[in-house]
């Protein structure tokens, strides 16, 4: 081949190739969900957050992964993430509406509440101090960050009728759910905290804790607290 | 340099090279020793910590003056019998000297079979040296007032049972100075590994099995606990942070603790070694009661593990 | 019996033809290649997939899982066997088959770029497209590490997801591993082992070519996990991790144990080789240090790779049909997959670090212009090695709670195994005694091995006593002793041997200047990466973790500045890499290097059966320095003189 040719291949291949590592790159491995902001709604040093938790969703190309949502602050849509951002020094008001049927706790110690304010949570209203999974269908989730120690079991419907008729679109607006509503202060110093659900309800999974589990925007995220 | 002159004029490299050689190796260890020696990590805190560090400066103590020769003599073999330019002649035919491969063999075996005795010695004195030993361990401290401490790794953080106050549950990993303590390592799910950066303990936490290790706390002060076998998407965040208080610090706080967690620990299941989370007799009951058997409602059997 | 045409390059001392007396062939599209794998690859995963859907769906156990890791298996069984038969592997065994006659493949010939895309039985191409091929996986595994640390220069600001950081160590580790198995024996060995011991071919010219063509099937396969998630437990795949994590995990357990078959084969030819097709007086005592290490490396992988595959095999088992070999609540052990992995995964790291020793003892004689010290202290240092290597494996699970009274015993044998890698060291001190050094860009290379490799075997010694793993086991201590002699060494040998043997191999010089700029940028920036990382180690921060302590942050920050600087020093190699084969080509047709070996007494590229008639050996190829010495072959014996030998016993 002549040198021009050989140029001319050899920058052909070289384009080629940068451009597939760079769509590989910037498609699949910095790709991330998208992050919900708070930080401009804060009024009075305190900022409301709302999340749900889906049996299903029909949203992704998972459509049987439970999954989390966040309700966007602005549009009050409910986004399919599970990042979030609030600012610093604020009351973090969190309410988290359950649509989804009860799931055993691996280890009861996470029925325990901790690091709320007041040291509970409020379960449709009333003061609740921990749940007993193992006692009866009454855990669905857990909203657990432990790097503020911060650990929610969050109620389920109990009955049968209610667990075999949960709500099977997404993002839910009916169908029978628990609400839970708890408060924390964020830190003065900003960082990024991880949150996940502790129960293993990643159906299909050995030990339950492999694919929504481990899917940062289903039941695993994090909190990014912006420093004042 | 070398190249021209007559054998009885050219010097005398090995007598250079190991005069050399023994000034720097005899200068640099007893700097290591006594100046970065205290030093050298994991600290002194634990007993099993002061033995890894211990191990180190021996080790470093035969690694320096090993490093020191060979570099030396590359050194000096780059600066004597470089060939100088436009030099296109060969060198020596030298095919071995069987007085320097032999006493290069010995020599090594030597050191090595020392290391290794002495590396066994340290495990037996010194129960273990933190290390996990698995459910039989053979080098146990000779004492009666062992502390027993549980440490469970799940996907992705860590909680300690005491079973010695009752067997509660916690997050918090408070230790005593002074008593030996007992780790009894274990998983609920994947492999994780527990390791007390400051206390010099490591031991994998696998499920279904009791990796037991030792060592006691000799300070004050904080340990950093993070997981160091790779256990799936959290592991990088999966770390906790402990403290060594004194004895009776502990005592209060552990009683302390058993009254105020007692709701809790009613929910826990008995204190065991391991723990199969598939089976869950309590459960079994509510469940059959209420007629749930899959996801809305249920427990891992061993007919389907994926399934709840 | 197999009927060949005459004059075909797989009679032995069969010549190729002369490219102008070759039959009119058909147009390049049509005749098989690369593209025609690539159709029937995707053609393969097409159909594999859709069985793997129709078998499992009558069982409610599979259907449960929640991943469909069934079709995916079946899929990459079927696209790599969709690639072969593309490639045209399976078209003479299917002639002979049907009785028909198998024409001569003609593959090697002609002067272009086709044939490096082929299925050619000549051990002179494969030679080269593993090299292409093993510098391509390099630079892909090297990428991925520069995201790791970017990552890595803040312990609180991710760049990355958690989930994405995992897949990016996974597969740096995988691809590095994997592939680094096969990056001396590939190209270089396969390339210069017949021209090093006389032979005009390798013993199974089909299954080496087999070996290299699995290599590109393994490559993709691995970064096809990246599509489906990625995989999370690392390169060493351990369960039940593994057999928790989602579709991407296939992917890795498959690759793997295709790379594992493609290195076994890749063994059993150069042992077989080496054995069997050395040239009359080519004794024992006469075969290139670089031939010893072949030997040794490829039967660590004959007897260490085949149980990689059965680990691999039982990982796909488990996840796909719900077997419980490593599930522990149904009997199975998380402690079986160690053992398996790592009585494969210690004799690999020797794999690994043999051929680099192979191939500096076989430079450094040549810039010294002296016999290599103590020939046969080096060879039985290899032999040692590989021995050894077999009796060393739980020293990787010090602390999973394996029965404590089996680790004094491997201590005692991995600090027993630091006697013969020892040896290495005292026969480059000896050849380095009173020698007329050259410091040409081999060299230097072969130079920097040892002194990284030092650092290297000297952090494994401290790794063998027990209690100091219990503080360095699963941190960066771990992660900086395996770079240095892995990378550090081997590496580093790895280029060596290039910018030496290029020449051979492609008749074209590499630019001088531009090797010696790679050579200091990449010794000097290796070392800065590196070096810090035995500190940060034991300062207490594990392996593949993306948060770290915040007064670890300086230190990481300078690690991965240097990483990136290291990363473009491989850039100025790719640069003096591509420019000099395709663009400048400075010829150097004969023995520049002035080197006694057999390979360099024929021309530079050699003729395609290598040599006009069997050498006859009548030296060794260290003997600088004698006057006396014999050259080392005669390349034109007189008639009779090799049936003769044949004849007599004990000679062949």
């Amino acid at each position: 081949m002549s040198v021009a040719a050989r140029a001319t291949t050899l920058l052909v291949a070289v384009v080629a190739v940068v451009a597939v590592l760079l769509f590989i790159t910037f498609h699949f491995l910095l790709a991330q969900p998208p992050t919900e902001n708070f930080t401009p709604y804060a009024s009075n040093g305190q900022v409301d957050v709302t999340l749900q938790t889906d049996p299903q969703n029909t949203v992704t190309n998972k459509p049987d992964w439970v999954s989390y949502f966040i309700q966007d602050p602005a549009t009050k849509a409910w986004v399919h993430t599970t990042f979030f951002e609030v600012p610093a020094s604020t009351r973090i008001n969190v309410t988290i509406i359950g649509y989804d049927g009860c799931t055993l706790l691996r280890n009861p110690v996470w029925g325990q509440v901790t690091g709320t304010i007041g040291g509970v949570e409020y379960v449709n209203g009333k003061p609740v101090k921990q749940l007993n999974s193992w006692a009866g269908c009454n855990v669905q989730h857990t909203f657990t960050m432990p790097g503020l120690g911060i650990n929610i079991p969050i109620a389920s419907p109990t009955t049968l009728s209610e667990n075999n008729n949960l709500c099977g679109t997404s993002p839910c607006t009916s169908g029978p759910h628990m609400t839970v509503q708890f408060s924390f202060m964020t830190p003065a110093h900003g960082g990024i905290f991880r949150w996940q659900c502790i129960i293993p309800c990643g159906g299909g999974y050995l030990d339950g804790n492999g694919g929504p589990m481990s899917t940062e925007g289903y039941m695993s995220g994090q909190m990014e607290v912006a420093a004042s | 340099m070398t190249a021209e002159t007559a054998p009885d004029q050219e010097p005398n490299h090995g007598a250079r090279l190991l005069s050399m050689w023994l000034l720097l190796s005899a200068s640099c260890d007893p700097l290591f020793w006594f100046l970065a020696g205290p030093h050298i990590p994991p600290g002194r805190m634990s007993s099993s910590a002061a033995t890894q560090q211990t191990d180190f400066n021996v080790l470093a103590m035969i690694a320096i003056p090993v490093v020191i020769g060979v570099l030396l003599y590359f050194g000096y073999a780059l600066t004597y019998w470089r060939a100088k330019d436009g030099d296109d002649t060969d060198g020596p035919p030298i095919h071995g000297n069987a007085k320097i491969q032999v006493t290069w063999m010995a020599v090594t075996t030597a050191l090595v079979l020392f290391l290794a005795a002495f590396g066994t010695v340290e495990l037996w004195t010194q129960q273990g040296a933190g290390a996990g030993e698995g459910p039989s361990p053979i080098w146990k401290p000779d004492s009666s007032n062992i502390l027993e401490v549980q440490v469970i790794g799940q996907q992705w953080a860590w909680t300690f049972r005491y079973p010695q106050f009752g067997g509660f549950e916690t997050t918090a990993l408070v230790l005593p100075e002074g008593q030996p303590i007992q780790f009894d390592v274990t998983s609920l799910d994947v492999i994780h590994s527990f390791w007390a950066y400051q206390l010099g303990v490591k031991a994998d936490a696998n499920p279904g099995v009791n990796n037991v290790a030792y060592t006691t706390a000799k300070q004050l002060g904080q340990v950093t606990v993070r997981c160091s076998e790779l256990c799936g998407l959290w592991h990088g965040a999966m770390y906790d942070y402990g403290k060594v208080v004194t004895a009776t610090a502990f005592q209060s706080w552990a009683r302390q603790s058993e009254v105020q967690l007692a709701s809790i620990t009613r929910m826990l299941p008995p204190f065991a070694l391991t723990y199969d989370p598939t089976n869950v007799p309590v459960l079994n009951e509510v469940l059959i009661k209420l007629g749930l058997t899959s996801a809305g409602g249920g427990y891992y059997n061993s007919n389907d593990l994926e399934q709840p | 019996m197999i009927e060949i045409e005459p004059g075909s390059v797989q009679q032995p001392g069969g010549g190729g033809d002369e490219p102008r007396q070759q039959p009119r062939q058909r147009s390049w599209w049509l005749r098989p290649a690369m593209h025609t794998a690539l159709i029937g690859a995707v053609l393969g995963y097409v159909l594999g997939h859709w069985l793997g859907n129709y078998f499992a769906s009558g069982y409610q156990q599979i259907a449960s899982a929640d991943s469909s890791d069934f079709p995916i298996v079946l899929g990459y069984g079927f696209a790599v066997i969709g690639w072969l038969a593309g490639l045209g592997v399976f078209n003479d065994l299917i002639l002979q088959m049907l009785g028909k006659p198998v024409a001569a493949n003609t593959n090697h010939l002609g002067g272009g770029l086709g044939k490096y895309f082929r299925y050619s039985l000549d051990h002179k191409v494969v030679g080269i497209q593993y090299l292409v091929a093993m510098v391509g996986y390099f630079l892909t595994g090297g990428l991925f590490a520069m995201l790791i640390r970017a990552e890595l220069l803040s312990p609180s600001y991710h760049l990355l997801t958690a989930s994405a950081y995992l897949e990016v160590v996974s597969e740096h580790g995988t691809m590095m591993m994997m592939m680094m198995t096969s990056v001396v024996m590939g190209p270089l060995g396969n390339y210069l082992v017949p021209l090093m011991i006389g032979s005009k071919r390798v013993a199974f010219p089909r299954v080496e070519a087999l070996s290299f063509w699995l290599t590109p099937c393994s490559f993709i396969i691995l970064l096809s996990s990246v599509l489906m998630g990625g995989f999370p437990t690392g390169w060493t795949g351990y369960a039940p991790l593994s057999i928790q994590a989602g579709a991407g995990m296939d992917g890795y357990a498959f690759a793997f144990g295709l790379m594992g078959i493609s290195a076994t084969l890749a063994a059993f030819n150069i042992v077989v080789t080496i054995i069997c097709y050395r040239a009359p007086g080519m004794r024992w005592s006469r075969l290139p240090m670089f031939v010893w290490s072949m030997l040794t490396t490829g039967f660590l992988l004959i007897l260490a790779a085949p149980v990689l595959i059965g680990g691999m095999y039982m990982i796909l088992t488990d996840r796909t049909a719900q077997t419980g070999f490593f599930v522990n609540q149904v009997g199975g052990s998380s402690y079986l997959y160690e053992d398996l992995f790592w009585f494969f995964g210690h004799p690999e790291v020797y794999i690994l670090a043999l051929p680099g020793f192979g191939i500096v003892s076989e430079i450094i004689p040549v810039f010294c212009r002296k016999p290599l010290f103590g020939y046969k202290t080096a060879a039985a240092g290899m032999l040692g090695v590989a021995i050894l290597s077999f009796f060393v494996w739980q020293h990787h699970l010090f602390d999973s709670g394996m029965d404590p009274d089996m680790r004094p015993l491997f201590m005692l044998t991995t600090e027993l195994i630091s006697i013969p890698t020892g040896f290495i060291y005292l026969v480059a001190m000896g050849t380095f005694w009173k020698a007329k050094i050259r410091l040409t860009v081999p060299m230097l290379f072969a130079l920097g091995m040892y002194v990284n490799f030092l650092f290297g075997g000297v952090s494994g010694v401290f790794l063998s006593d027990v209690p100091v793993d219990t503080t360095s086991h699963g941190s960066f201590m771990v992660l900086a002793h395996f770079h240095y002699t892995i990378m550090g060494g081997l590496i580093f040998a790895f280029m060596a041997g290039i910018y030496y043997w290029l020449p051979k191999m492609m008749g074209i010089r590499l630019n001088e200047k531009l090797g010696k700029w790679h050579f200091w940028t990449m010794f000097i920036f290796f070392n800065s990466t590196f070096m810090p990382l035995f500190v940060l180690g034991e300062l207490g921060m594990p392996r593949r973790v993306f948060e770290y302590a915040r007064n670890l942050e300086t230190l990481n920050d300078w690690v991965s500045i240097s990483a990136f600087c290291l990363g473009a020093s491989m850039l100025i190699f790719l640069f003096n890499f591509v420019m000099s084969t395709l663009f400048w080509r400075e010829r150097e047709t004969g023995n520049p290097w002035r080197a006694r070996g057999l390979e360099w007494q024929v021309s530079s590229p050699p003729p395609p059966d290598n040599f006009a008639h069997i050498p006859v050996v009548l030296a060794g190829p260290y003997e600088y320095g004698d006057p006396n010495a014999l050259p080392v072959a005669d390349l034109n014996p007189p008639a009779g003189v090799i049936s003769g030998a044949l004849a007599g016993a004990g000679e062949a």
